[in-house]
């Protein structure tokens, strides 16, 4: 029992301990990179933390950012953890977008609970299905899940482009090419008291329910015998097939959801507004957040605060937009380097466990 | 100025925290721009960045600029952090997307004006927002005359980005231009379905060459490779948005431009408590397009009679529409005897064909 | 000017050869350069952000400079040192290197962008080009057999890649460290620093690749210079099954993808262009659904890499 409780802290720690040195090596990479462009790092690391959390319009735009992105991670994460690389969040949001319009069209005069989860339902399952497919070339075909959704994402976004250039088209809407509108009386509006959509809640709800499952559940210990030994997991028999279709449908399903909540809450119809990179922005997400969905959370207020803050870097540096995609790239290669780390620090081991202060449990991460 | 107090004492919250600009808040027009692409593309968002300078040189004022914000919430967010956290009293959201963005930030900011490109503006929608566009279609009119004065294969190339009614338009008026010198003269076009993709822009233009096409006018943001492509194979350009005279200094014969500065009124009305127009689209009239500087093939004979059309639209006696006239599958558009006004914005919004002569 | 030429279909099928010309060169350098990367058992999915920097780096050194074929090797260096930092981090253990390349695409394109923002609305120089169609009469076969200098160097090199990996030391080293790092071992060879190099090589080819872009076509600067040249290199490398003569090929019938749409439009064909634009990633999923299997590897693909386990 002991040793139990001792190494879950050090597991804890050790993650804590990495991520933050991660981060710390990322902020000093991206200070000299902007004082080599002739900005005061301070100033500039002083104007992220502004943009991104200081006032109540930087946390508002932050978490705005945020909410898709939660949503885009878990495409990657949850097959991630069953040992499957997806990088196709970016196509699952389109797909599920477009399905939350045909079926939101159809719902006129629809009261407004019923109504929005049968179209978040439409876009989730719409999403699902999609990276379900390329779950299910995997298994049974042997085609690479990386690859075909890579291709998957092109495929979507012509498919969405092809529809509302005709067959789906709004004429009304003359500047963009742009398709049919759900009901007004259906669009999601925001959260009491704060201007974030309702996508905010729907997406950390969505991790927090998935992290309680990945943990706690059969299914959950499943997947992970699965990601860390596909030969164990045999042994043991589990339907190895079952799980991957599993985990890919409920990632794709969540970035089916994040899509839906762009219609419902951001546009009200589809066009090429939705392609945005949320999906790959979701990929680094998942990694940076080591495919833990709880960690998601975090990590996408994170990244939602950086490009909430690039805005404030151009208007008061002269630093290019491009400036926070930089930044994002160096803390993704990283995080990732940052793997290296781990089980290097023998000097944890001369912390006593007795000495863990009771809140940390509950940030194991 | 009393606007910007205004927004800052709405901002409430914004103002706890110090904000770098903070001191200049008071007593100073600080004019916000935000693009969606770059402002340095030599295409829309060239024609905006100019026109940008040029607005808030002529108030006085501060210009702060944002560029590569999609049309999400993102842009609100843009335009939120622009009034509250850099006091922004004028914004200008230039990208058509951007619409829905004002609608829902002009009532809560009644003392920010706010200012859009695509001329969405409709009674019922708020005070201190308003849209202006140019009828760039004159201009593209005009283009047409010299194109059918120079070309020798009679046939014009057309490279528009999105099936939408200011791309028809514009292609038609440049074939209805050509047409009213030569009748003739025919009009090849191609959708790339893209608003920057170079690569697939060059294909067109090297397609359209192929076709026997010899002057070349592409919509898209940025018109940089159409003319270029045009200068590499020998054969004559035209511009769109921004000058682009300086790219082929053989083939270049001239180009659609807007004259955005026209916003400068607006603003100046708006900070002197003045009436100004919620929505304007207006032509040569109202001086919201213009020609680009014409290239070296373009011989005297050829500016004087464009000079001359140029007033008879200005007069509305020349019509870009005038009937009989078909589209390209065969129905009818105008009616024989009838003409369409230059200012019949309505009618050039129900566009949604090419007209016969184009093929594509 | 130009003669007046309508040549109908025949004219189609012209513009669509010209443009599998115009367009294939990013697609063979990129694609060879994963070939090296991956036949030594690494994957780069940062190919694009390192094409995108190529073009960037290209574009600003020849504008500086006045010689475009500085800026190509400009291209060549840049794409080579960002091949180093995948490489780098992907010799790190437990780190994924399909996760590190999403990573360098991410960090590529930023670095380009933020670069490059002065060097957008300039002029720059061009690549030469050499006119095999003077036999011709019609100016569109003259225009379509103009034939640039990179696109003959990617043939070059392709034929030296494909020959190289059968008969030289170092294309047995590159093939052993793909097929079973074991057995490298065994044979003594240092696996990360033969995939370091092998990454490194890549990168110069994708950013040459990249340099096509913004020094020959469609030329200039611009953020949406690249549609995702350096991604679909990633499924063309499969598509072309590890050959770099295949590479060619496939290149080549991409290419040809880009030019069909605008083509049938011309003729008159105006219809569903964005689903003849998406053609090669529909073909390219079909051959994979077609090819692949669960029990064996895809032909030539090198056991080691990520993507074909």
């Amino acid at each position: 029992m002991v040793t139990a409780i001792r190494s879950h802290f050090h597991s804890v720690a050790e993650a804590v301990l990495v991520s933050f040195g991660a981060l710390a090596v990322t902020l000093i990479i991206f200070s000299a990179f902007v004082w080599l462009h002739g900005a005061n790092p301070l100033e500039v690391l002083y104007a992220l933390y502004q943009g991104g959390f200081a006032t109540r319009t930087s946390l508002e735009n932050t978490l705005t950012q945020a909410a898709p992105l939660m949503l885009t991670a878990l495409c990657t994460a949850i097959p991630a953890r069953a040992g499957l690389l997806v990088i196709g969040g970016e196509g699952a949001l389109v797909i599920g977008a477009l399905a939350t319009v045909l079926i939101g069209v159809l719902l006129e005069g629809w009261p407004f609970l019923p109504g929005v989860i049968v179209m978040s339902l439409a876009g989730a399952v719409a999403g699902g299905l999609w990276i379900a497919a390329a779950g299910g070339l995997r298994q049974y075909r042997g085609v690479n899940e990386t690859i075909s959704t890579l291709l998957l994402n092109y495929i979507a976004i012509a498919v969405m482009n092809h529809l509302i250039d005709g067959p789906i088209r709004d004429f009304s809407r003359t500047l963009k090419t742009s398709s049919w509108s759900i009901p007004d009386s259906l669009r999601v509006g925001s959260l009491p008291g704060l201007d974030v959509h309702w996508g905010l809640v729907v997406g950390a709800v969505c991790c927090l329910v998935l992290w309680f499952v990945m943990r706690k559940t059969t299914f959950g210990f499943a997947v992970d015998v699965l990601g860390g030994n596909a030969r164990a997991a045999q042994l043991a028999g589990f339907r190895i097939n079952r799980l991957v279709l599993a985990c890919c449908f409920i990632g794709g399903a969540g970035a089916g959801l994040a899509g839906a909540f762009e219609i419902m809450a951001v546009h009200g119809f589809a066009n090429e507004s939705l392609v945005v990179r949320l999906g790959y922005i979701g990929i680094l997400v998942a990694f940076l957040a080591r495919h833990n969905p709880l960690a998601i959370i975090g990590v996408a207020i994170l990244l939602g605060a950086i490009t909430a803050s690039g805005g404030l870097l151009q208007r008061r540096f002269g630093l290019p937009d491009a400036t926070t995609l930089v930044l994002q790239g160096i803390l993704f290669m990283s995080v990732l380097a940052s793997n290296a780390a781990y089980g290097r620090m023998s000097f944890l081991e001369m912390i006593r466990p007795a000495a863990v202060p009771e809140p940390v449990k509950s940030k194991e991460a | 100025m009393l606007q910007g107090v205004g927004g800052v004492a709405l901002a409430g919250t914004a103002v706890n925290t110090t904000s770098l600009l903070s001191a200049l808040a008071a007593d100073k027009t600080i004019i916000g721009f935000v693009y969606e692409g770059p402002r340095q593309d030599l295409g829309f968002n060239s024609s905006l960045s100019r026109a940008a300078k040029i607005i808030s040189d002529s108030v006085g004022a501060k210009l702060i600029e944002q560029e590569n914000v999609p049309a999400t919430l993102a842009a609100d967010k843009v335009i939120k952090g622009m009034i509250e956290l850099d006091q922004a009293n004028v914004v200008f959201a230039t990208s058509f997307g951007y619409w829905e963005s004002i609608l829902r930030l002009a009532p809560s900011y009644p003392n920010v004006l706010f200012g859009h490109m695509g001329a969405l503006w409709k009674p019922g929608d708020p005070k201190n927002a308003l849209g202006y566009r140019g009828y760039l279609e004159e201009p593209h009119y005009l283009a047409g005359i010299i194109a059918a004065r120079l070309s020798k294969t009679k046939k014009i190339g057309f490279v528009g980005a999105k099936p939408l009614y200011f791309i028809y338009n514009n292609c038609n008026a440049l074939l209805l231009g050509a047409r009213s010198i030569d009748p003739n003269m025919q009009c090849n076009a191609i959708i790339t379905g893209d608003w920057n993709n170079p690569v697939k822009e060059a294909e067109a233009v090297n397609s359209l060459i192929d076709r026997g096409c010899d002057v070349i006018m592409l919509n898209a943001d940025s018109c940089k490779v159409g003319v270029e492509v045009a200068e590499r194979r020998g054969v004559m350009s035209c511009g769109y948005h921004y000058d682009l005279s300086s790219l082929a200094p053989k083939g270049f014969l001239t180009g659609a431009e807007w004259r955005w500065e026209k916003g400068g009124e607006f603003v100046k009305a708006w900070l002197n408590k003045q009436p100004f127009p919620n929505m304007l689209r207006g032509g040569f009239k109202e001086n919201m397009v213009a020609m680009s500087p014409y290239g070296p093939l373009v011989t005297e004979n050829i500016r004087a009679e464009v000079e001359k059309v140029k007033q008879g639209i200005i007069a509305d006696t020349t019509r870009i529409y005038t009937g009989p006239l078909k589209d390209n599958k065969g129905n009818e558009m105008v009616a024989a005897g009838k003409s369409i006004s230059n200012e019949d914005n309505a009618f050039k919004m129900s566009v949604k064909s090419f007209v016969e002569g184009v093929i594509g | 000017m130009q003669e007046a030429g309508d040549l109908g279909w025949w004219g189609v099928a012209i513009a669509v050869i010209g443009g599998a010309f115009r367009v294939s060169t990013p697609y063979i350098f990129v694609s060879l350069g994963e070939v090296i990367t991956e036949k030594s058992g690494r994957v780069n999915l940062g190919l694009e952000g390192i094409l995108v920097m190529g073009a960037m780096s290209a574009f600003a050194v020849a504008v500086m400079t006045g010689s475009p074929w500085l800026g190509v090797l400009a291209a060549g260096i840049a794409g080579a040192l960002l091949g180093a930092v995948h490489a780098a981090i992907s010799n790190l253990p437990r780190v994924n290197d399909i996760a590190v390349g999403i990573a360098l695409f991410i960090f590529g394109i930023g670095l380009a962008f933020f670069l490059g923002k002065p060097f957008t609305p300039v002029a720059g120089p061009i690549l030469p080009h050499i006119s095999l169609g003077a036999w011709s009469a019609f100016p569109q076969v003259r225009n379509a057999l103009e034939i640039n200098a990179l696109f003959i160097l990617g043939l070059v090199v392709a034929g030296l890649v494909y020959w190289g990996l059968k008969n030289t030391r170092w294309g047995l080293m590159l093939r052993v460290c793909g097929d079973s790092s074991d057995a490298a071992l065994a044979m003594g060879l240092n696996v990360n620093y033969v995939r370091t190099v092998a990454t490194m090589v890549g990168g110069f080819l994708a950013g040459i690749g990249g340099s096509f872009l913004s020094l020959y076509y469609p030329g200039g600067w611009n953020e949406g210079l690249s549609s995702g040249q350096g991604l679909m290199a990633i499924a063309l490398v499969i598509f072309a099954r590890w050959n770099p003569i295949y590479c060619v090929y496939a290149s080549l019938l991409f290419g040809a993808a880009t030019a069909l749409g605008p083509a049938l439009q011309t003729a008159g064909i105006n219809e569903n262009y964005y689903l003849y634009g998406a053609a090669p990633y529909f073909l390219t999923l079909a051959l994979l659904i077609y090819s692949s299997s669960p029990d064996r590897l895809l032909a030539g693909a090198p056991a080691e890499v990520s993507i074909s386990k």
